[in-house]
């Protein structure tokens, strides 16, 4: 009935309505393009900032403070570093998360003490300390464990079952130290991540997986992990541009292999200490800005199949940008399948 | 003896001090479709979730295609099976969900080849065409590229039971397969499902479509409170039942 008397009627004029005007955000652009400005004028017309130092040259025949010979290195010494130490911490993250969730009540309180003593210990003093485990132990090795005291038990002394050993400051010191010292704090907090990450799944997604025998490795890898993804992706992207600018923590291992120590090397030999400053701030920006496309990326493999709910939260987010915040709360997919 | 998919021998299961299942007692024989029917929280679920070992019983057997569920009496004492045994256990019994629990992050076609592919170790293509075909029984061959998300509630729910099916089980259990859909939704999976009663499959429905038991069901088993209170062809039980628990029941919900 409803649908003949619409049809029978003219589909109305189209609405064109005076859009709301919005003046206070004028006022804040024009605010903002001023500074902006002033911003831009002193960065240019001060020639303390020393451009010239930074990129070009730093004397005679030499490259900017930001290509030299040595900064380069140091940047291969933050981005290696920075790999190593987010591979420990992630691997290491995913094993406490998978025993932090166990029933085995040793397996999860194990992983329980270790997040509470890494996240506990800042990182700088846990960079220091790695530095100096060479004091507790000369020789480092692998092999029985307990020897000396069993043989001291049976009457030998000095009995040596290790089969490989090393001496702990040449194992210690330095790079390994440092990305061992980063990696094992970055654990702590990989591990809270993923545990958010996998108790985020719908339970219906193992207990399906099970249903269909899958074994509980298989329901891991395949079924909750990729899932998991989702949620823990953008922290870890946080996790890993912050561990790029912690990795300057291992000058006090110390480590020298390492771009900020090698710019304030520069600077404590020239003592010209703002540009050089400035130049590690830009590259500390370039590798962030590299990271944050890989993000994307790997952000758009994992929601795979959650194309519109995805869809539909970046609508929100613009309309509440839009709106100056104020999230409005949808009755969205919560997840497929549910 | 060897017609007989389903046995359970006075089965109890409790959570913690709520005792869920009283002593069940049921036969399902080769190519039956037996359902359910009883009111929320009388262990209907429950019960479904320990034909397959997703809960373990505290006391009875349940015994599938002559198998021990989930042990293995040895010495009269009994062994908790492996976790291996017990996934290849379930692998002869396909579950299929109230919420069809599909996996969002793969295509319709990758959900249902994910088990075999896993499990069975067989070859890709093979399992390929198995899952095509399963998704064309089911009318949804065209699908096969989407993700979840983007099929209507009958849609996954029919996927679902291709995926269930690509294990080729011997029994499937369904737990209010139709209970989470809009009604205009309902006819397409009920009729999947009877598609497969008429191929032979042994088949344990919880449900509330009555038509759906009076049609297509061997028999009708009514719970309430953790015990089995009447059982027997669906027409009788529905046309003449005996207890009163039933008579309330049913006088509800036809
Ligand atoms: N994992 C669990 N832990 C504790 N109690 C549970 C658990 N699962 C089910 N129960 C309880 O067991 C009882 C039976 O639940 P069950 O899901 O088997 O009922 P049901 O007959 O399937 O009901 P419905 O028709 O609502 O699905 C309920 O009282 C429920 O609260
Ligand atoms: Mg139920």
């Amino acid at each position: 009935m409803t649908t003949e008397t619409q049809s029978g009627r003219a589909r109305p004029e189209a609405i064109k309505a005076v859009p709301v005007r919005h003046p206070g955000r004028w006022v804040a652009i024009a605010v903002l393009a001023v500074l902006a400005a002033m911003f831009l004028h002193l960065v240019l017309t001060n020639d303390r900032f020393n451009w010239r130092f930074i990129f070009v040259t730093m004397g005679e025949g030499k490259r900017g403070a930001m290509f030299t010979g040595p900064v380069l290195e140091g940047l291969r010494g933050t981005l290696l570093l920075t790999v190593v130490a987010m591979l420990i911490g992630v691997g290491l993250g995913i094993v406490l998360a998978i025993m932090r969730l166990s029933t085995n009540p040793v397996l999860s309180g194990v992983a329980f003490v270790y997040t509470w003593v890494f996240r506990a210990v800042p990182r700088l003093v846990l960079a220091i300390l790695f530095g100096n485990l060479g004091i507790l132990w000369e020789r480092i090795g692998l092999g029985l464990p307990f020897d000396r005291q069993i043989g001291n038990l049976f009457g030998i002394h000095d009995l040596n079952a290790q089969f490989y050993s090393i001496k702990a400051t040449d194992l210690l010191s330095g790079f390994l130290a440092g990305a061992l010292a980063l990696g094992l704090s970055e654990a702590a907090y990989m591990a809270e991540i993923v545990r958010a990450g996998i108790q985020s799944v719908d339970e219906g997604q193992s207990e399906a997986a099970a249903a269909l025998g899958l074994a509980r490795g298989q329901v891991l890898r395949r079924i909750v992990l990729p899932q998991a993804m989702r949620v823990i992706v953008p922290p870890t992207g946080n996790e890993t541009i912050a561990m790029v600018k912690d990795t300057s923590l291992v000058a006090f291992v110390p480590v020298s292999f390492e771009l900020f120590f090698q710019l304030q090397a520069i600077s404590s030999r020239t003592f010209i200490v703002l540009p050089v400053l400035i130049a590690a701030c830009l590259w500390y920006l370039i590798i962030c800005s590299v990271l944050m496309v890989v993000q994307f990326f790997v952000e758009r493999h994992f929601s795979r199949g959650y194309g519109t709910a995805g869809k539909a939260r970046m609508r929100l987010s613009g309309l509440s940008a839009e709106q100056g915040g104020g999230a409005v709360p949808t009755s969205g997919p919560g997840g497929a399948g549910a | 003896m060897t017609d007989e998919m389903v046995r359970a021998d006075n089965v109890h299961k409790s959570f913690g001090s709520l005792e869920v299942l009283k002593g069940i007692d049921l036969v399902v024989k080769q190519g039956e479709v037996s359902c359910v029917l009883g009111p929320s929280g009388s262990g209907k679920s429950t019960f479904l979730r320990c034909i397959n070992h997703l809960e373990k019983i505290n006391a009875g057997r349940i015994f599938v295609d002559g198998d021990l569920i989930g042990y293995r009496e040895r010495g009269g004492k009994l062994h908790e099976l492996k976790e291996r045994e017990v996934a290849a256990q379930r692998r002869a019994i396909g579950m299929v969900f109230q919420r069809f629990n599909l996996f969002p992050h793969m295509t319709v076609l990758q959900n249902v080849m994910e088990a075999p592919c896993r499990v069975k170790r067989e070859s890709k293509s093979e399992v390929r065409d198995r899952a095509v075909a399963l998704l064309d029984r089911v009318g949804l061959g065209e699908k096969k590229d989407s993700y979840p998300a983007q099929l209507s509630g009958g849609q996954q729910q029919r996927v679902a039971i291709a995926r269930a099916l690509a294990m080729r089980p011997k029994l499937m259990l369904f737990d209010e397969p139709t209970s989470a859909l809009d009604p205009e939704l309902v006819g397409e999976v009920l009729d999947v499902m009877k598609d497969l009663a008429r191929d032979g499959m042994t088949m344990i429905v919880v449900t509330h479509e009555i038509g759906f038991a009076r049609e297509v069901g061997d028999s009708l088993i009514f719970m309430d409170g953790g015990v089995v209170v009447e059982q027997g062809p669906p027409r009788e039980v529905i046309g003449n039942p005996q207890q009163e628990r039933t008579k309330a029941f049913l006088s509800k919900v036809l």
